[in-house]
């Protein structure tokens, strides 16, 4: 980013003081207005008067006022300004308002006993739930089960990569292979859970299961054992995910000059050689980027496993997504899940500071 | 038989063979990945047009291991006999179709609109905001993208119970919007550094105000990588399940979840699971073979500097 505006203000601006006037009192009206709106139906929320609301809908109907109000009134008061401040912040009360506030509001969740199919409902309790959840064997399994996930990302991008290189040897018919690979990114993962998952590895008359069979593999169970469920989920969402990473590589492989592969053979460095000492060292950058951006969207994984294994056996498959998911299912408790979720993403924030600290170090180009 | 003077020595002929060798290997791979890829797909479409006997006895190719028949699509109201008659099931499915179109369609706009405007803007002016400048801004908002979705569903299903929004469209629009805000601010914000200012300082010294040079000069170059953020997160809202699952009972239900609640049943109906699952991918399908440029665009941006 750099300092200042790449762009100049050239209008002149004269604001008259009845316009800036206008400006203010229609912010502060209608946040005045948004805040009767809100004391009024916290006070019947209370149970102190009744004033026959049935939901939060006025309170969000005031919000939205403010909101459009608060845009309006920067171009109101400051002009040209106001104006440009216009770009960003719609983007920003939207974003604000529909994280920051969540997560506030998750906060307090997280520390309450709340069931919602029970009339009881919020019940403050402290740090009870903290307790639970370090005695929870399924919590701790779950995130361990994310750490092999995460880990077969470097297999995943190892194949991502040969692929890649594939791509862009010289070929015919690249656009055709290029759009086959990248199909499986467009499919649903909750259909694919159903095309491979459920009826391509069905037991008996799967083509999966029956291939199996012909290789040897008598009783081919892709669910049955705890190890070798979690390696078929990882199968199928590698199956997803892997041409996203291809894609990336690819670009970063067509990005480098040929003359640099042209030296490496000048200089007489075979295939193997000139991967590894100018391809690959090239690509570091490239590299990190697409397996940081991969973690990330591995971190969400949910879908498959929701729909294919509901976490067996024996939460060997659990993710943390679909661990929380099949709490508040079975037990709408929305208080322990909520935790669950808080810790979860406290871990994801500070791993993945960690991870892009240390990308930043390994893949600047060493002079 | 003369003798020819110029030939192939005993080493470029060597080399012609390992390339050779080398070739067969690249387009064996290659195609063999292929099968990896499309097999499921083409798995899928053939099973659809199966009765149980060829799905026991796990035909392959229509017309040779067994005849194709309509049972599937029938069973969803979309067979040629069935098209024009009333049918319960294809009613309910074009809603499930509907409201994915309508989350997607939406939300993906909604984003492009919103995160251009701020890529735009935090690309071109410098802001402050108490602490935060521009780089923290967009820190701010890509940040998002860590975010894990399980982190928000339950605050926002409690939220959205008190606001009445459950199981409705606009829920899920307001989220899948959410979800996807932050890859496209990332793909326009490298959209717009790629466009010299000087367009912007001619249009504005030519009378334009900045809204002006935006809508008329920025907007037009712009377009590819909207076109790509939108794709993208077409592809992105229409596959999402868990929001969708939590969020929706009967009204908003999208199509990832009646193919999800399908196959919790006992005894599938394979045939009629298969054109189900057929007709949920086909719409990115389709994409994907005619946008293909568009998505592999928007999956590089940022990444190649």
């Amino acid at each position: 980013m750099s300092q200042g505006d790449l762009l100049h203000v050239v209008t002149a601006d004269d604001i008259s003081a009845g316009r800036q006037r206008f400006g203010r009192a229609i912010v502060w009206g209608s946040a005045l207005i948004l805040a009767a709106v809100a004391i009024a139906q916290t006070s019947q929320w209370t149970g102190n008067t009744d004033l026959g609301f049935q939901t939060w809908r006025p309170t969000l109907y005031a919000y939205i006022l403010w909101a459009v109000c608060l845009c309006w009134s920067q171009v109101l008061i400051r002009g040209e300004h106001g104006k440009r401040t216009l770009f960003v912040l719609p983007a920003a009360l939207f974003v604000i308002s529909l994280t920051v506030f969540p997560l506030l509001f998750g906060l307090i969740i997280a520390f309450s006993n709340w069931n919602l199919s029970s009339p009881l409902g919020r019940q403050f309790n402290g740090l009870d739930n903290v307790r639970q959840m370090w005695g929870d064997p399924f919590y701790w399994n779950a995130l361990g089960n994310m750490v092999w996930y995460c880990l077969a990302i470097l297999v995943e991008y190892a194949i991502a990569f040969g692929l890649a290189l594939l791509l862009n040897a010289e070929i015919r018919a690249r656009k055709f292979f290029r759009v086959a690979f990248l199909l499986p990114l467009m499919l649903s993962p909750v259909a694919v859970s159903w095309m491979i998952g459920k009826s391509m590895l069905e037991l008996r008359f799967g083509p999966i299961a029956r291939f199996a069979r012909w290789l040897g593999w008598d009783n081919p169970s892709f669910f049955g054992s705890p190890e070798i469920a979690k390696f078929t989920i990882m199968l199928l969402d590698a199956w997803t995910f892997i041409p996203f990473m291809m894609i990336m590589i690819l670009a970063g492989l067509q990005a480098i000059p040929k003359e640099l592969m042209e030296a490496a053979r000048v200089d007489g460095a075979g295939p193997w050689k000139s991967f590894w000492e100018v391809t690959f060292p090239l690509m570091l950058p490239v590299s990190v980027t697409a397996i940081l951006i991969r973690i990330i969207f591995k971190l969400k994984l949910a879908d498959v496993v929701i729909n294919l294994t509901a976490g067996g056996p024996g939460g060997a498959t659990d993710t943390v997504t679909s661990f929380i998911f099949r709490e508040y299912r079975d037990r709408s408790n929305v208080g322990y899940g909520t935790l669950l979720a808080m810790v979860y993403l406290v871990i994801i924030i500070v791993v993945m500071t960690i991870l892009m600290k240390l990308a930043e170090r390994f893949a600047r180009p060493r002079t | 038989m003369s003798e020819r003077i110029f030939r192939d020595g005993e080493h470029d002929l060597s080399f012609r063979a390992r390339r050779f060798a080398g070739k067969t290997l690249i387009y064996t791979l290659l195609i063999l990945w292929t099968v990896v890829c499309l097999f499921p797909i083409y798995w899928t479409i053939t099973t659809s047009f199966k009765i149980a006997p060829n799905v026991m006895k796990g035909a392959l190719i229509p017309w040779v291991d067994y005849m194709p028949a309509w049972l599937g699509w029938r069973s969803l109201g979309l067979s040629p006999d069935t098209i024009g008659a009333e049918s319960t099931v294809r009613d309910e499915f074009l809603k499930r179709f509907f409201n994915s179109g309508i989350a997607a369609l939406s939300s993906s706009a909604i984003a492009v609109v919103l995160g251009s405007l701020a890529a735009y803007g935090l690309s071109r002016f410098s802001y402050r905001f108490t602490f935060m400048k521009n780089a923290d801004i967009s820190f701010f908002f890509l940040s998002q993208l860590i975010l894990p979705p399980v982190v928000l569903a339950l605050p926002f299903l409690v939220l959205y119970r008190e606001l009445a929004l459950l199981d409705t469209r606009i829920g899920l629009v307001l989220l899948y919007t959410l979800t996807v805000l932050p890859i496209v601010i990332w793909i326009m914000r490298d959209q717009f550094e790629s466009i010299p200012t000087e367009l912007e300082e001619a249009a504005l010294v030519d009378g334009l105000s900045i809204w002006g040079a935006f809508f008329q000069i920025i907007l037009p170059i712009a377009l590819p990588g909207m076109m790509a953020a939108f794709i993208l997160s077409l592809v992105l809202t229409w596959n999402e399940y868990f929001f969708a699952a939590l969020l929706t009972s009967t009204h908003a239900n999208t199509l990832p979840v009646m193919v999800a609640s399908q196959t919790g049943s006992q005894g599938i109906n394979w045939w009629a699971m298969a054109a189900l699952s057929f007709s949920a991918i086909l719409p990115l399908i389709v994409i994907g073979v005619v946008l293909e440029r568009y998505l592999i665009k928007g999956m590089t941006a940022g990444a190649i500097k």
